[in-house]
């Protein structure tokens, strides 16, 4: 068959190039732009080369933003997954209290980012909220204006509270999918309940859990609004994460060329452990199958 | 291995029946003797799985008891009640080996190191998968998966029975064969009792010592083979078994004689009044198409199997099946058929009516 040439085709193509042009490429151009120029003001720039780069590269502060960052991602990972995979094997399979459950768990993924973090900055708060009140007056220590380790653990319990239902929902659709005669085939080979986790639960939910993982650590990568609205980046700077150091970079400071370096460093960041996430992920489904 | 005994069993998935209708699976008593191999053979629907999960234990009866040797099991669980099953579809623990796949059910009883490779290796030969005891199960075909399931229900030599619930439904037919066999040749070796659940006759008929025809939750007949065939104690085991089923007619039965439509078709035995709905039933194989001879009937086509011929035909508007040898010419003059009397069954309600032998 001989196939016709046509280059008016590349018309077609034409509306997306546009969409994507002026949704992604030239925002990020003009971060491009700034990264690589230096101003004094006046609306006039000047070519600074990498110099923003090398300058970022070498700032403590962003290492610093960077580790508590890691940290961050790292403990919200370890928490929620296992928990979401426990609260999805306790829940009902099936019936009224499985739909009231899993109304229930959905409910915090639908607060805005912004409201959650008022919602525990009344709630932690000693003078009036309950939680910091009540762990007040039971003669606990916590005040999460002042006291570091306080800081952490309410950023951190806000975000289980808020994120762990998405791990949950996802492990339960992934425990749905496997049929009965597993369990029953599990039963007649009299497989302890760890066994039955180990070799049938865990497998069967291998899949959506990658994705959990990876959205999960995405988004906790990314976070801002929560932990800003909650304690600023304070005390100190000990909760300043990547992003709320950006923005306090590059609103507060108006630095507008490291900022920009910073951020598309931010992004590559992002990019480069996702991508990893990914082919780890199909390789080990091109593994199982090649197997 | 044991005699099981079904007592009184029966089942409903309401947790209130009262209706004989709310019960999957009816009143039943039944001994499933030690060591043989039985078909349970039915439509879908019909309540085989149903019973085939009470006796392993997956399932606990609305009332009733079953006994292993006498040993009342109804509240044992599955592990206590030591039963190997295989499904319909394949089960295989994805991330282990076929090796470990086929040791699993031996190291969760703990047995020894040397018992369960020598015992893996044996059923690896067995299922033909020698070669691939060292793969990763995932990637196995469909075919592959349901030999290592099959292997796993038989790697335990001191199960007190093994069942199959439709277990090669999704294998190739040659595989079929040969599988049935290892099943037979299994059953000739270690003796265990077997229950072996299918909708396939030809399944059911070649692999078993007594077939177990079930019917909307009722066990209507267990017998031999030849039972099924020559003597059916229910129209729908004459229908579901052979091919094609048997013909079932309405008559009226007045000693020796059946009425159909005004027309005498003699009987082999004699009947007193029976009441209810009398039907009586004639194997395909036992009805002759002749010229001008018997009951009117109208040929509407031939189908030539290669081993015989199947007539499809029409008596007073409803279907009849005739077969015929392969060598016998059919006519356009052929529209009568006559049945052979020792092989006519009276039926009243749909059960078997045994006459008296015709003097």
């Amino acid at each position: 068959m001989n196939k016709t040439v046509n280059q008016k085709a590349w018309f077609l193509v034409l509306p997306v190039l546009v969409l994507v042009a002026f949704s992604a490429v030239i925002p990020i151009m003009t971060v491009v732009n700034y990264s690589v120029q230096d101003t004094f003001g006046n609306n006039q720039f000047f070519w600074a080369g990498l110099e923003w780069f090398e300058t970022m590269l070498h700032s403590e502060r962003m290492w610093d933003a960077l580790g508590r960052q890691l940290m961050f991602s790292a403990i919200i990972l370890a928490i929620q997954i296992p928990l979401g995979v426990f609260v999805a094997l306790n829940m009902p399979k099936s019936g009224f209290w499985s739909s009231f459950c899993l109304v229930m768990m959905s409910l915090p993924l639908l607060i805005p980012w912004n409201v959650v973090g008022t919602i525990w900055q009344i709630f932690g708060r000693v003078d009036i909220g309950l939680l910091g009140y009540t762990l007040d007056a039971i003669g606990i220590e916590y005040n999460y204006t002042q006291n570091v380790l306080a800081a952490w653990v309410t950023i951190i319990v806000m975000d289980v509270w808020h994120w762990t239902s998405l791990v949950a929902l996802l492990a339960f659709a992934g425990l749905k999918s496997i049929p009965d005669a597993y369990y029953q085939a599990a039963k007649i080979d009299q497989a302890s309940r760890w066994a039955v986790f180990r070799y049938i639960e865990l497998p069967k939910m291998m899949g959506v859990l990658m994705i959990a993982i990876l959205l999960r650590f995405m988004d906790s990568f990314m976070i801002y609004t929560e932990p800003f609205v909650v304690t600023g980046g304070g005390p100190g700077n000990s909760t300043t994460l990547l992003s709320i150091d950006l923005v306090k970079m590059a609103l507060g400071q108006f630095d507008l060329g490291p900022a920009a370096a910073f951020s598309l460093m931010y992004y590559l960041v992002i990019l480069m452990i996702s991508w990893v996430f990914y082919t780890v992920m199909v390789n080990m489904d091109k593994k199982e199958e090649g197997k | 291995m044991a005699k099981i005994t079904l007592d009184n069993l029966a089942h409903s998935y309401y947790p209130n029946a009262t209706k004989e209708d709310d019960f999957a699976l009816k009143e039943l008593n039944h001994v499933w003797a030690d060591g043989e191999a039985y078909a349970l053979l039915g439509s879908s629907g019909c309540g085989k799985s149903t019973l085939l999960n009470i006796i392993s234990g997956l399932l606990n009866p609305s009332q009733g008891r079953i006994l292993f040797d006498d040993v009342d099991v109804t509240q044992a669980s599955t592990a206590d009640r030591n039963i190997a099953q295989v499904f319909q579809f394949p089960v295989v623990y994805d991330t282990m080996t076929v090796r470990d796949n086929l040791a699993f059910p031996l190291k969760n009883r703990g047995a020894s190191a040397q018992y369960i490779a020598d015992r893996v290796q044996q059923i690896g030969a067995m299922i033909g998968m020698e070669a691939e005891l060292d793969k990763r199960a995932r990637g196995l075909t469909a075919d592959a998966k349901q030999k290592i399931s099959l292997g796993r229900g038989m790697v335990r030599e001191d199960v007190n029975a093994l069942l199959f619930d439709e277990p090669l439904t999704v294998i190739d037919p040659h595989m079929k064969w040969e599988l049935r066999t290892q099943l037979k040749s299994l059953h000739h070796e270690f003796g265990h009792t077997m229950i072996y659940v299918t909708h396939d006759q030809t399944e059911a008929l070649t692999f078993a010592d007594k077939v177990v025809v079930m019917y909307d939750g009722r066990v209507v007949q267990i017998g031999t083979p030849e039972q099924l065939f020559d003597k059916p104690e229910h129209t729908f085991v004459g229908y579901f078994i052979g091919s094609p089923g048997m013909n079932v007619i309405p008559a009226q039965v007045s000693g020796n004689a059946a009425i159909v439509q005004g027309m005498t078709v003699e009987l082999g035995q004699s009947f007193g009044a029976l009441d209810g709905k009398v039907e009586i039933g004639i194997r395909p194989e036992f009805v002759t198409l002749t010229e001008g001879k018997g009951l009117p009937v109208k040929v509407r086509r031939v189908e030539d199997v290669g081993r015989h011929k199947i007539i499809r035909a029409e008596l007073f508007g409803e279907e009849i099946n005739i077969v015929a040898g392969e060598d016998q010419t059919i006519g356009a003059d052929m529209n009568c058929v006559t049945f052979d009397p020792d092989r006519v069954n009276v039926y009243v309600n749909d059960w078997l009516k045994e006459g008296e032998v015709a003097g």
